[in-house]
């Protein structure tokens, strides 16, 4: 059996570009979803559900922008590339295999979601705070952007929770 | 992932390989930590109802204890299979062994809606082999 680390922290460029193409992966999930959601949507619901849809839409539309980010980050770091075109046309062909059945499933998917996401960054955040090695990115740089998409994903949680509950 | 998680892990990974309960060294040497370490975090454990520790003999895990060490073994099957069969990284098991530490169960499940897992998971995963036995071909009558 192999020995492993219980620290929990990032202490290479490595890790660090590997936690990020995690990061870039699961927005690409995100993005799918909402993005799907919303085209599953039915003609009549959207009229009945424009916040819903301006909720699903808003998702997708930051999803794909905290991917470019994040991809940015990715870029200045010493790291091999991985292959996300094929990350996406996976993310498309798997995504009806785990689909919300119903209407209060695809707001209960999108809260897991952003839920998600958020664990993702804050986790990430506490790593990376934790360690002391020098990346190849300031450290504060990197700390920003994940800050600023953490708090995103956190409005993201309020905002369906919203309208969850006004619909209850 | 976080640190008693991992403990429940090796020590449910360690009980399965030794058939019986685990010797405190095993663990620590497992998770490459001090003995001391390992005792100190058994205790808490053990606090928390989800291990339980005989002297001379070892620890071993409760019905909750092998649950939430199940969980733990899944979520550390699908990273390895995340970035093995999806960014294809050919050091997938040391890569999933640095990870593992900041991957959220949560966050793994999301991942795990792009990968293909067996059923029996994490039955079939292969302690020796540090990786799930679909993945490391070592199953039996695999080809």
């Amino acid at each position: 059996m192999v020995t492993v680390s219980v620290d929990q922290q990032v202490d290479s460029d490595h890790q660090l570009a590997r936690l990020l193409q995690i990061g870039v992966v699961l927005e690409e999930v995100v993005e799918a979803r909402a993005y799907r959601h919303y085209q599953s949507l039915a003609e009549e619901d959207r009229d009945l559900e424009a916040d819903v849809e301006a909720l699903l839409e808003e998702a997708a539309a930051e999803s794909a922008n905290h991917r470019e980010r994040l991809e940015e980050l990715v870029d200045e770091l010493d790291a091999e590339s991985i292959p996300f075109e094929s990350v996406e046309s996976l993310v498309e062909a798997r995504y009806g295999r785990t689909k919300p059945e119903d209407f209060d499933g695809v707001l209960y998917d999108q809260l897991c979601n952003e839920e998600t996401a958020y664990k993702f960054y804050d986790d990430l955040i506490d790593a990376i705070e934790a360690s002391d090695a020098t990346f190849s990115l300031e450290r504060d740089r990197v700390l920003g952007v994940l800050t600023e998409i953490r708090d995103e994903e956190a409005a993201g949680v309020e905002e369906v929770t919203r309208i969850m509950e006004a619909r209850e | 992932m976080n640190t008693a998680n991992q403990y429940l892990k090796a020590i449910y990974l360690v009980q399965r390989m030794d058939d019986g309960p685990a010797a405190t060294g095993r663990v620590a040497d497992s998770l490459d930590v001090s003995p001391a370490s390992a005792n100190e975090m058994i205790g808490k454990l053990e606090e928390r109802g989800l291990a339980e520790h005989e002297k001379y003999k070892g620890v071993s895990l409760t019905d909750e204890g092998i649950s939430r060490a199940e969980n733990a073994l899944q979520t550390y099957c699908i990273l390895e299979r995340f970035l093995a069969n999806v960014l294809g990284v050919e050091e997938f098991r040391d890569e999933a062994q640095q990870l593992e530490p900041v991957i959220d169960e949560t966050v793994a499940e999301r991942l795990d809606t792009i990968i293909d897992r067996a059923e029996e998971c994490p039955d079939c995963f292969d302690a020796d082999a540090d990786a799930c036995c679909y993945l490391a071909g070592t199953c039996e009558g695999a080809d």
